[in-house]
């Protein structure tokens, strides 16, 4: 995104900028709160998602700012609760998923949402090298993320003895593709998180 | 029938058992795989939460290699990847732009051919075809059918029909002489990809589904997704750490349970892979549901 539309996408607000990149209306939703009944992980988040919503229809900017800030948008699992269910049928799912991209881009991550941001980039660092995930390395590049480095240590012994633990990364002929595949489709960031 | 076939990357490690009880199923029901040429990662939910472009061009690459290699059928067994192929999909027959623009990107052509397919609709079509008939040991068991998110949502491009009370699964297991309960957590979120990121989420989400199983008298959990196996197998000791107490219900894959009854060993099945030990209790013949019954008697006569 260039900087000139950055500032209008600024001056417009965050619920056009939303609608503008996945053609989903935040004033579509009336707040009947169905979406927070079904989802599993509304009892954790700091706002629900109907607040989620809430926050970008009132079209202020420190509002906004709050919805980038929380650590709903990074607790969303995309399990489609919400999607399947609202009489609206606003895709909340889609809007989440902005909101974590604009969220990342701006440097706004909350401070709870490292190790699952960690977890991601970790897994992609993974398919970026072989094209392929390669769980022990996507365990091993997370535990340096995040300092976790006993989590899962007697998990460990007991997938190799199953047979289930890869030792070797498998990388597959076409890797340089995918990796041109990333180069390509990489989102920029104002800063770093 | 023959089919592509995309395993994905689970399927090649922690969940390898998903793969093998397919593979070893596939020659009885007449199913052949041909596996996509150079498959890469569908991005699961990393790529999904992070970057929406990246999000479509993984699960395009393969796709397009698919159509590339004359598939026009792809069976996709993990739901979490199945869910990403279709979404892509989806997305890209509705809009030319973005699909050129995806396709300069992996460097490929991509029309949107190739088809994606759940085990349960590839299985569901053998259930049609004759799988009644080669049940050799009908499984004669209490099973909560979980399918979780994937396989039912999101509505327009999930395999199963109904959302809230989806049935697919459990007609398959009908099928093969199980008995599906009615139960209330089929489609609930087992926690998915927190798995390692936020384990104590994963542990309270998966521990309400293995509870909910256990007390309505399930003697096992059918799964149809590498995660939803993970998460309800692996992290059993999570679970019953934060429930406070023990819960032996082992956790099946759809594809062993069905490899069990046509006979095949539960090694050739991966079952010796699970955490939690794959046991059932002994039952006195005549606590033999009736279905079973009538499925031996059915199979008596066709001998």
């Amino acid at each position: 995104m260039s900087g000139s539309s950055q500032h209008t996408a600024h001056r417009q607000g965050l619920a056009t900028e939303v609608q503008e990149a996945t053609g989903e209306s935040v004033l579509k939703c009336y707040q009947c709160g169905k979406c927070t009944a079904g989802c599993p992980l509304a009892a954790e988040a700091d706002h629900s998602p109907n607040q989620i919503l809430r926050l970008l229809q009132l079209g202020l900017p420190e509002l906004e700012e709050q919805a980038l800030r929380s650590l709903s948008i990074w607790l969303c699992l995309t399990c489609e609760t919400c999607a399947a269910r609202c009489p609206q049928e606003v895709d909340l799912p889609r809007i989440m998923e902005y909101l974590r991209q604009e969220s990342l881009r701006r440097g706004l991550v909350h401070p709870k949402a490292k190790d699952i941001l960690a977890f991601h980039e970790s897994f992609l660092d993974s398919i970026r090298k072989g094209g392929r995930l390669h769980e022990v390395g996507l365990i091993a590049g997370y535990k340096l993320r995040t300092l976790h480095l006993l989590q899962d240590v007697l998990v460990a012994p007991r997938l190799l003895k199953r047979g289930k633990l890869k030792l070797l990364p498998h990388s597959i002929p076409g890797r340089a593709a995918v990796r041109r595949l990333f180069e390509r489709t990489a989102a920029p960031r104002e800063e770093r998180t | 029938m023959k089919l592509g076939f995309y395993p994905g990357c689970s399927l090649e490690g922690s969940s390898r058992e998903y793969n093998e009880s397919l593979q070893a199923i596939a020659p009885v029901l007449g199913l052949e795989f041909a596996e996509v040429p150079d498959w890469n990662c569908c991005g699961a939910s990393a790529a999904h939460s992070l970057n929406h472009k990246l999000a479509l061009a993984l699960p395009a690459r393969v796709l397009a290699l698919a159509e590339q290699a004359g598939l026009e059928e792809l069976l996709v067994p993990c739901s979490a990847c199945l869910s990403r192929m279709a979404a892509t999909r989806h997305q890209l027959l509705q809009d030319p732009d973005l699909r050129r623009q995806i396709s300069s990107i992996i460097e490929l052509p991509l029309a949107g051919r190739t088809r994606v397919l759940s085990v349960l609709e590839v299985l569901g079509r053998c259930a049609t075809d004759g799988l009644k008939q080669k049940v050799r040991q009908p499984f004669g068991r209490k099973v909560a059918c979980y399918y979780g998110c994937y396989l039912t949502r999101p509505t327009a491009i999930a395999p199963c029909k109904h959302p809230e009370d989806p049935q697919e699964m459990d007609e398959l297991m009908r099928a093969v002489g199980a008995e599906p309960i009615d139960w209330a957590f089929k489609v609930e979120c087992c926690g998915a990809g927190f798995s390692i990121s936020r384990l104590e989420t994963v542990a309270e989400l998966s521990g309400r589904i293995v509870e909910d199983a256990a007390h309505r008298g399930a003697e096992a959990i059918v799964v149809a997704c590498p995660m939803c196996h993970t998460n309800l197998d692996l992290r059993r000791s999570a679970i019953e750490r934060r429930l406070g107490r023990k819960y032996s219900i082992p956790v099946l894959y759809v594809s062993q349970v069905i490899g069990l009854t046509l006979g095949l060993s539960p090694r050739q099945l991966g079952l010796h892979r699970h955490a939690v030990p794959v046991r059932f209790a002994e039952r006195p013949a005549a606590a033999v549901p009736a279905e079973q019954a009538a499925l031996q008697a059915a199979g008596q006569k066709e001998d």
